[in-house]
């Protein structure tokens, strides 16, 4: 299963020249980038890991994707993201993000339902990955 | 389909290089070589630096040859021909005050013009940005210096700091081979300038021939003659807004023969020094006569006690005509 989360993940995966330039545009507004890392891409795990911290002071794409590709060497087999911060008053908030690698193989989520009192039905989805220990989850394709 | 390759997309040959397939050029063509040249600004560059820096043959002759290869590169590259991308890491070498930092600002900029850098900005370090104090600090501190100066020139001032001979468990050697590693891989991505004195640079690339080889431009900076110091400090006056008067010219001129002789001389630095002291006297002299009015001529013109009331004319000094 494909995994969408976060802006363009609808489409094709971007190349490393796109990604640059859609750094560049967070750049030119003035919001500092991130780079993030999981491998429980759940959709309600909003915090990932952060692979440093994030980068002030930049002025070109060029760093921001050194960093991107240092991540993607540590944890071929993760999600990695890239968050773009708007500091501007009355926003504050992410203002883009989006992936930037993802695992060879998605085995993607179960959807589970519980029976509870009166016939009420809780769905929880339940990703297949997390049935390994962390680090491990993707580590290899599998059948 | 995974991130960073796309089998699909239009494979474009070598980003380097990078014609758009459409404007390769086929052998019977021309490329018009003096549009390009306009066309990037180069010449605009060219001539701020030969109006704005007195002297320096050396090092604008040197400037003037990387543009022209740069210029004839994109030429090259219109053709589909090979080009390398060339190595233009510098070592700027000199005393004081002769103009290593504004060299580097213009370089940068013409760096830009000329499409070998993205941005063109300059981030000017020295070893406290680079160096960090405890174990561990040194890398990150180091890269991300490099990082914001990614797109740009990182200029490095007095370069010889980060490698203390006497001290092998000093971080400097560490932020060295981090600074390698990326002078040599992320080529595309930034320019490095080392700057320093001549005599202690030497000593560094001895320590660290690595260093040495991967910089393809050793520049040395000559200090100034006197007429040209006078012409900088001409410069600068009349860009403040105040002239000399006919009087003052000659002591000026001999406030520079003197101050030249003594220790602690920075070239330019000290005659910017020499200008901004002589305001502030000129400003005083105003201030304490008790003249009401004051024209417009007064309050521009500098006169020779402006210049005479300096420590330096007090200092004996001998053989100034002389040298002179």
């Amino acid at each position: 299963m494909h995994l969408t989360q976060g802006t363009f993940s609808h489409l094709p995966d971007l190349t490393d020249d796109e990604i640059k330039a859609q750094i560049q545009y967070a750049l030119d507004r003035g919001w500092p980038l991130s780079v993030e890392f999981t491998d429980d891409p759940h959709p309600r795990n909003t915090y990932w890991e952060m692979w440093g911290l994030p980068m002030f002071d930049l002025h070109d794409a060029a760093g921001v994707l050194f960093e991107v590709s240092e991540c993607r060497q540590a944890y071929p087999e993760h999600y990695i993201r890239v968050n773009a911060y708007d500091a501007a008053k009355g926003r504050q908030t992410i203002a883009l993000s989006f992936l930037v690698n993802r695992p060879a193989a998605e085995p993607g989520f179960r959807l589970d339902r519980q029976e509870a009192s009166d016939r009420q039905i809780r769905y929880t989805t339940h990703s297949y990955a997390t049935g390994r220990p962390a680090g491990r989850r993707y580590a290899d394709p599998g059948p | 389909m995974a991130f960073g390759v796309r089998p699909a997309a239009p494979v474009i040959p070598a980003e380097d290089t990078a014609p758009p397939p459409e404007s390769r050029l086929q052998n019977g063509e021309v490329v018009d070589l003096a549009a390009e040249r306009r066309r990037s600004g180069v010449d605009e560059v060219l001539r701020a630096l030969d109006e704005e820096l007195v002297g320096l043959a050396p090092v604008k002759a040197r400037i003037r040859q990387i543009a022209a290869l740069l210029l004839v590169d994109s030429a090259r590259a219109r053709f589909g021909l090979n080009t390398n991308r060339p190595n233009l890491h510098m070592c700027f070498t000199g005393d004081p005050g002769t103009g290593k930092t504004t060299v580097a600002l213009r370089m940068a900029d013409l760096l830009k013009r000329l499409g070998y850098l993205e941005r063109g900005h300059l981030v000017a370090v020295g070893r406290e940005d680079l160096v960090g104090q405890y174990v561990g600090h040194t890398a990150p501190k180091t890269k991300e210096v490099l990082k914001r100066a990614m797109g740009g020139v990182l200029f490095i001032d007095e370069a010889y700091y980060l490698y203390r001979a006497e001290n092998e468990r000093d971080y400097g050697q560490e932020s060295i081979e981090i600074l390698l590693q990326v002078m040599e891989n992320q080529r595309q991505d930034l320019v490095v300038i080392l700057a320093g004195y001549k005599d202690r640079m030497d000593t560094f690339f001895q320590a660290n021939p690595g260093m040495s080889s991967r910089i393809a431009h050793h520049i040395d900076f000559p200090g100034y003659t006197l007429p040209e110091l006078e012409q900088i400090g001409m410069l600068m006056i009349t860009r403040a807004g105040y002239e000399l008067s006919p009087t003052a010219g000659a002591t000026f001129r001999e406030y520079l023969a003197r101050r030249r002789q003594q220790p602690r001389f920075a070239n330019a630095r000290s005659v910017r020094n020499a200008i901004e002291r002589a305001r502030l006297r000129h400003a005083s002299r105003l201030f304490d006569s008790h003249a009401s009015r004051v024209s417009r001529d007064d309050l521009i013109r500098l006169e020779p006690e402006d210049f005479l009331a300096s420590r330096v004319f007090s200092e004996p000094l001998e053989d100034v005509v002389h040298h002179a």
